[in-house]
């Protein structure tokens, strides 16, 4: 579903509205990130070529036209925003490193900061704990917390410790259809969820 | 009219050379996701073995069994073939997986180095490979259309080695671990597949198939040591018509690449002819990016 | 300590950068020199190479940096020189139809000549005919992802179509032999000894020129998304840049340098031909960069004219040796050597730097422990 959001596949049917007017099926993936949809992959994908700041400097540029990435500078609120950010995900000591010597937890948090800096209004992030310690995941789940406030996190996850712990609606989708929402609490007091999950092994939820 | 029935005829069996060389090329590409340069190189070394067999038939069978050199050529071709491709495997294409572009650049320099050998082998000038007599002559279709039974005998070896690799593809146990690799190559592995095994025997499958298309050519004309150069373009452009990893595919781009060639080449000329089958193809993928038939990934980046 | 090594590691990127730079202007201040050292059959040669590497910075620009593989940079190649030469052909002919043309039967100039006679719609062709072929091949392939090998043998189908096109085409394009038998460039004679100097250094000035260019790109944001785009399509896709302009963009940049390059080289070598434009020439382009230096400017530059000096001074000897030369170089550049010289280079700058601090970080360490008066610690 996270896919056809973000226009990596089209629906066969059905339309995406995002803010009561556009429908996003039509769209490429660039002109859906303009519209303020953030996407991370379950796999971290950052450019390993380039510093970590200049991972975050390319999410964050507001413009991306050629004529602005060849002759224009980040402003100087963009650039603090780089720091603030790059501060929050922990990794502005490192930031003139190539993500190459990051940790696989840190690269998740790299890219969660690209998405970050790219100011979106909705953020949609694949299991972004998936091969993450408990530390680590707990530092995300705070993170995604603090996030939260400015703009819409929406998180596909099987981890459920991590959900009940971070998550203030929970949608339980099976089959591609809509089982339950609300918060953690009523899930789990949900039969249907319950049968689908303990009866026959579960589907996502977010 | 007439004519045109004999250019769309040739053009019909310089398809099947095509197909036969595109069929390894795809196969390899399906299943190691490596392109080889040096495919061209194997359509030669094919080539020189039939050029080969039939001069020991001359100096050792004499006059009364020349006429069956070719039918020692083919399997011979194959084989040897094959065998190079094998050893190019296990020695070079192996460390390369995983990097498609560069895999390129190495089995280019490996073809650069097989030409040259071949021509101080053989030397550079061309050499002329005698066509067995039961291939002379041709079916008298129309009054003035005849068909030259070597062109006939080239489409009937590429339908039989097609039949030979669907049937290898999937009848056999090695042609499905063939298949299950192309599918998923860490799940094959985790069932206890052998990847590298499989990775070598099909990269010598390919090459030999290629070997064939080598031998087949000799009835068309003589060979030099840049025979591989001149078809190895068009044989790539089948597979990038055809898409990768079904036969189906490659036999449709071989027949729209090979009948395509000689169409324009008839109504234009040969220059122009192939500039306008390269802008078809471009406008085809227009359409088709994936080619005629593929498989979809489902990486995210390749 | 984190910060320390942060400290040190940006002062590593800073000790790098002054090397490449070091290295390039010193290569410059070489070639520049070169002319007085070599006779001018050398200095003729060099010009030549100089005039390949211009090709070599556009190669990089779009497979060190972006990750795409052309194989048919020949073509572009050409067509600069070829714009070059039949401005160079009309200067020779003195407004008569040129040699080839009325061999071959051909009685009024073609049209697409006549703005040939004019030098600088002739130079400024050189780049842009190139760049927009590269447009359309670029546009057409990159805006439905066909991207990979596909793309790299699309290029490759285009390098062997040119080549049977401009055989083919004798009367406009003097066909296998292609055009030659110039006289003068703006009046001068182009076999003389001043001219062919003057030549050298119009073509070192433009490599310098196209070096700064490529500089400035690559430090740009602009070559910073080109590496995105090469590391992962996709996340830059979803970063919300859209590859396939930046793609071709960068492919036409390419092309333009090719052309410009070819502009270069025919009037030093005094001829171009299909043969230029064809496949091998064209994967020899690439071989020149990889051996350098994939993803770096200077590398490029360095491997275009170290090998095509071996290559002139190894087929002066046994020409049938340079064959198994490129061919070896080829495959052991690929697996063993991925980031070719430039790339040999950083290791082992990389080796000597990290031997220094880790001396650095003893002797204060050391200092450390002696002023905390931990004796026992050291030794």
């Amino acid at each position: 579903m996270l896919d056809a959001i973000c226009g990596r596949v089209k629906p066969a049917e059905g339309k995406i509205i995002f803010k009561g007017i556009k429908d996003v099926t039509e769209m490429s993936e660039h002109q859906i990130v303009e519209l303020g949809i953030g996407r991370k992959f379950q796999v971290p994908s950052v450019f390993m070529g380039i510093t970590i700041y200049e991972n975050m400097e390319l999410a964050a540029a507001r413009k991306r036209s050629l004529y602005s990435t060849l002759f224009t500078k980040l402003s100087k609120e963009q650039m603090e925003r780089i720091q603030d950010v790059l501060q929050k995900i922990g990794l502005y000591e490192k930031r003139y490193r190539t993500p190459a010597a990051l940790s696989h937890g840190e690269k998740q948090w790299l890219e969660i900061g690209m998405l970050l800096v790219q100011q979106p209004e909705i953020m949609l992030l694949d299991e972004p704990v998936a091969g993450m310690g408990r530390k680590e995941t707990d530092k995300t789940g705070r993170l995604l917390k603090e996030i939260s406030e400015k703009c819409s996190v929406i998180v596909v996850e099987h981890d459920m410790e991590f959900v009940r712990e971070y998550a203030d609606k929970v949608t339980v989708l099976h089959e591609g259809r809509l089982l339950d929402e609300g918060n953690m609490h009523e899930i789990q007091e949900n039969p249907k969820v319950m049968e689908v999950y303990l009866g026959r092994g579960g589907e996502g939820c977010d | 009219m007439d004519t045109y029935l004999l250019q769309i005829f040739n053009g019909i069996s310089v398809s099947s050379v095509l197909l036969l060389a595109a069929l390894g090329l795809a196969i390899t590409f399906g299943l190691m996701k490596i392109i080889n340069m040096a495919h061209g190189e194997m359509i030669m070394i094919g080539a020189y073995t039939t050029y080969m067999v039939q001069n020991l038939f001359i100096s050792f069978l004499g006059d009364r069994y020349f006429d069956l050199y070719f039918i020692a050529a083919i399997p011979l071709s194959f084989l040897i073939t094959g065998f190079v491709g094998y050893l190019l495997e296990i020695s070079i294409v192996k460390r390369l997986y995983g990097r498609t572009l560069d895999s390129l650049l190495a089995t280019w320099g490996i073809s650069l180095i097989l030409q040259q050998l071949a021509r101080n082998i053989f030397g550079a000038p061309n050499v002329d490979v005698k066509s067995p007599a039961w291939l002379n002559g041709g079916v008298v279709v129309l009054s003035n259309i005849q068909l030259p039974y070597k062109r006939l005998f080239i489409i009937l070896l590429a339908a039989l080695c097609i039949a030979g690799v669907y049937l290898f593809l999937f009848k056999s146990d090695s042609g499905r671990r063939i298949r299950a690799v192309m599918q998923n190559r860490s799940m094959a592995e985790s069932l206890g597949i052998n990847t590298r095994k499989v990775d070598s025997m099909t990269f010598a499958i390919g090459s030999g198939l290629a070997g064939i298309a080598g031998c087949a050519l000799t009835l068309l004309g003589s060979i030099g040591p840049t025979l591989g150069t001149n078809y190895i373009v068009d044989t790539f452009m089948v597979v990038v018509l055809g898409g990768v990893g079904r036969i189906i595919g490659t036999v449709a781009g071989a027949a729209a690449i090979g009948i395509g060639n000689t169409t324009f080449e008839y109504f234009t000329n040969a220059s122009l002819g192939k500039v306008l089958v390269f802008l078809a193809v471009i406008l085809f993928l227009q359409w088709k990016p994936q080619g005629f038939f593929s498989i979809s990934s489902r990486v995210l980046d390749e | 300590m984190e910060r320390n090594l942060h400290y040190l590691k940006g002062s590593f990127l800073k000790d790098r950068l002054f090397a490449n730079n070091f290295i390039i202007t010193l290569l410059f201040v070489l070639l520049a020199l070169a002319p007085l050292f070599l006779s001018d059959f050398r200095t003729n040669l060099l010009g030549k190479f100089i005039a390949y590497a211009i090709l070599a910075l556009g190669i990089d620009l779009i497979w060190g940096y972006t990750g795409i593989l052309s194989l048919g940079h020949g073509v572009y190649f050409g067509l600069g020189a070829y714009c070059m030469a039949m401005y160079l052909k009309l200067e020779a002919s003195n407004g008569k139809l040129p040699d080839f043309m009325s061999w071959s039967g051909q009685k009024v100039l073609p049209w697409f000549w006549k703005p040939f006679v004019y030098a600088p719609v002739a130079i400024i062709l050189s780049v842009l005919v190139p760049a927009i072929l590269a447009l359309i091949i670029g546009y057409l392939t990159f805006k439905n992802r066909i991207k990979g090998v596909y793309f790299s043998i699309l290029t490759q189908a285009l390098s062997i179509i040119f080549v049977v096109l401009f055989v083919g085409q004798q009367a406009y394009t003097g066909g296998t032999n292609g055009i030659t038998n110039f006289k003068t460039i703006f009046g001068f004679p182009l076999s003389s000894s001043s001219t062919k100097v003057t030549l050298y250094y119009v073509a070192l000035g433009f490599l310098i020129l196209a070096f700064l260019f490529c500089r400035w790109i690559v430090q740009s944001r602009f070559g910073k998304v080109l590496i995105a785009i090469r590391d992962s399509e996709n996340r830059a896709r979803f970063s919300g840049y859209n590859p396939a302009i930046y793609k071709t963009f960068v492919y036409c940049i390419s092309a333009g340098l090719a052309g410009l390059a070819g502009a270069l080289f025919v009037p030093q070598v005094g001829i171009i031909s299909p043969a230029e434009m064809g496949i091998v020439p064209s994967v020899e382009m690439v071989i020149w960069v990889a051996i350098g230096g994939r993803g770096t400017l200077v590398g490029a530059v360095i491997g275009a004219i170290l090998v095509n000096s071996l290559k002139s001074m190894v087929s002066e000897g046994f020409p049938a040796a340079w064959s198994y030369f490129i061919g070896i170089s080829f495959v052991a550049v690929v697996i063993f050597m991925p980031y070719g010289l430039a790339g040999l280079l950083n290791q082992i700058k990389r080796k000597i730097y990290t031997q220094k601090s880790v001396k650095q970080y003893s002797s204060a360490a050391l200092n450390i422990l002696e002023e905390s008066g931990c004796d026992e610690y050291v030794g």
